[in-house]
């Protein structure tokens, strides 16, 4: 039955997330992880789940978005002035997921408004724009400044003095500055959780009506309309619920870090670009491709640290090794016929989930 | 009443009148083909019908209501269903999920309830699969139900579009060029892939085809377009017997 193996697909894939997490959940209480790489397992969790949502926007709807990371950075800095402007009234956990709400329905809000003149684009021209936007995104914030005092919220666009807040009054959002000192809240444990929920999320969504549709525009938007498909509808359903998983990765991030400021280091075109590597690589419309490809390509650079100079080039050499196992025919021909041989069944190269 | 009823329809691009004053009337059941030279006009009549492209004036009326304006999505919800001149598949899809698509208009859930899996998910996932199967078996591919589309023969993946086309539970089925780039046997398949249609569906099809042994076969009637504009019209017979057909278009 074909259900079934779907089912065992999606199955494995929450499997590898959840032994990966018990792995390290492990080798962390028995102190077998530096801790720097302890540091290292939240970023691993939400780049995974941003590169999940650009699979979904890639690989299933087939458009090209290289301004992901601007909906991570509205998802960040939405939910850190969440957390910080109730950090005192909240408990940490009631308060963390309102934060996750409020960064996902405002990383959906902009993924909406966004797309509507974005998914008018077709192939490289929308990639042009969604990397402007993403820029956009990233240089509006970084020139807000956004304080709270008794009588409200002040808002300016010039300087922190310009707010005019009252003794006691606090500022948030502090222009280039950021937000500094937003509740530590993420762990490796809700980053697994919110990752699970995304694959999910994905996973039952290609598996479904509104799926199949999308799939549909990716393949032939022509007959798909042809066949009664709402064509803008679908596009903008699959970018906005894809806005909305990478706000929730910019959650996870805002509330793992200090200070969060809008640079290009974390919110900016090589970002996007970096998000766009591990789906590629993982394979473009294969989710479970995305999760590892994201892990392993996170951590690679940092456990390559010992090799110093050579860092850069050995972590290249890696992605071109990757490219080739996952993309040329023949390996891929040659890697079924291994694993048939040890008792695997591989269906068909590509898969879908 | 006529299943369908074109008036006067027609479109310009530019100084080109691509489609000059045509009508046709399609009896409910009927199988009709429309035949001309290259670029006499027959895909952008297609085209017209389904909205594709907007005439500039004449009215098309499928069942008494009046499609002239509608978009290509509500046209077909309206009922009427095509395939293309070259293949279009939904490639990286399976064939069950091909059809699927078709069905979607017919067996629906919400949004959250697909993303769940909750609800009426399963029950109308399996209705889905039942009478996708159901489809598939009567063009005989239930076999390739999990084949990607684009490793189907050329032959399969004409039918499987006609069976996508027919999922959509269409009241006219338009179909473009189907014996297109096929040999002697597999036209032959095709004919009888299309009389199975009929005999299963009680379809009314409108075809556009150059292979005169398919046309001479099994169209009823015949509409000849030449430079976007009707040159003859009737049986079929009548039709290929025309001097101004055999000038135009058979050949001396």
């Amino acid at each position: 039955m074909k259900i079934n193996k779907i089912t065992k697909n999606n199955l494995i894939t929450y499997g590898i997330v959840v032994a990966a997490f018990v792995l390290f959940t492990v080798l962390a209480s028995t102190g077998n992880l530096s801790s720097h790489m302890k540091g290292l397992l939240i970023p691993m969790t939400y780049y995974a789940v941003i590169a999940v949502a650009l699979n979904l926007c890639v690989g299933i709807l087939g458009e090209l978005s290289i301004g992901h990371c601007g909906f991570m950075c509205i998802g960040a800095f939405t939910s850190a002035f969440f957390s910080k402007a109730t950090a005192e009234i909240l408990p940490s956990g009631i308060r963390f997921f309102l934060a996750f709400l409020i960064g996902i329905a405002f990383a959906a809000l902009f993924g909406f408004l966004i797309g509507i003149p974005v998914l008018r684009l077709k192939g490289d021209y929308l990639a042009i724009v969604t990397l402007a936007f993403g820029e956009i995104i990233k240089n509006i914030i970084n020139a807000f400044y956004i304080g709270i005092d008794k009588s409200g919220i002040h808002f300016s666009l010039k300087n922190a003095m310009e707010l005019g807040l009252d003794e006691g009054g606090e500022v948030i959002v502090n222009g280039a500055m950021g937000i500094t000192g937003t509740p530590h809240d993420s762990t490796f444990t809700i980053g697994i959780i919110v990752l699970l929920i995304s694959l999910f999320v994905v996973l039952n969504l290609i598996n479904s009506r509104d799926g199949r549709a999308i799939m549909a525009i990716r393949d032939n938007y022509i007959a798909a309309e042809s066949t009664g498909i709402n064509v803008t509808g679908y596009k903008m359903m699959a970018f906005t619920i894809s806005a909305a998983i990478a706000g929730a990765a910019g959650v996870l991030f805002s509330h793992n870090i200090t200070t969060l400021t809008a640079t290009s280091q974390y919110f900016g075109y090589n970002a996007s670009i970096m998000i766009l590597v591990y789906v590629v690589l993982g394979g473009i419309g294969n989710i479970r491709g995305s999760v590892i490809a994201a892990c392993i390509l996170y951590l690679l650079p940092e456990l390559l640290r010992g090799f110093s100079n050579y860092r850069m080039l050995i972590y290249s050499i890696v992605l071109i090794v990757m490219m080739i196992v996952n993309w040329s025919p023949k390996i891929i021909e040659w890697r079924k016929r291994t694993l048939g041989r040890f008792g695997f069944k591989k269906n068909s190269g590509k898969e879908i989930a | 009443m006529a299943l369908l009823d074109v008036n006067n329809l027609s479109i310009s691009f530019g100084g080109l009148r691509a489609v000059d004053d045509f009508n046709i009337s399609i009896e409910k059941g009927e199988l009709y083909g429309l035949i001309g030279p290259n670029g006499a006009g027959k895909t952008t009549v297609f085209n017209l019908l389904t909205g594709v492209y907007k005439p500039n004036e004449g009215i098309i009326r499928l069942d008494g209501e009046d499609i002239t304006r509608k978009s290509t999505i509500e046209i077909n919800h309206c009922g009427i269903a095509r395939t293309f001149q070259n293949i279009r598949l939904f490639k990286q899809m399976p064939v069950i999920d091909n059809v699927k698509v078709g069905l979607a208009e017919h067996y629906k859930y919400s949004t959250l309830e697909g993303i769940l899996h909750l609800g009426k998910y399963k029950k109308v996932e399996k209705e889905m699969d039942e009478e996708a199967m159901r489809l598939l078996k009567v063009f005989d591919l239930d076999k390739e139900r999990d084949t990607l589309a684009s490793n189907l023969p050329y032959g399969k993946q004409r039918k499987l579009e006609i069976a996508r086309a027919m999922a959509t539970n269409p009241k006219l089925l338009l179909l473009d060029e189907p014996a297109a780039g096929m040999n002697p046997n597999e036209t032959g398949e095709l004919m009888d892939t299309i009389a199975l249609v009929r005999k299963e569906f009680g379809m009314t099809i409108l075809l556009i085809e150059h292979d005169m042994k398919l046309v001479s076969g099994i169209c009823e009637k015949l509409t000849v377009l030449n430079f976007g504009r009707v040159l003859c019209q009737g049986e079929t017979k009548e039709v290929l017997a025309d001097p101004e057909v055999i000038k135009a278009y058979l050949g001396e």
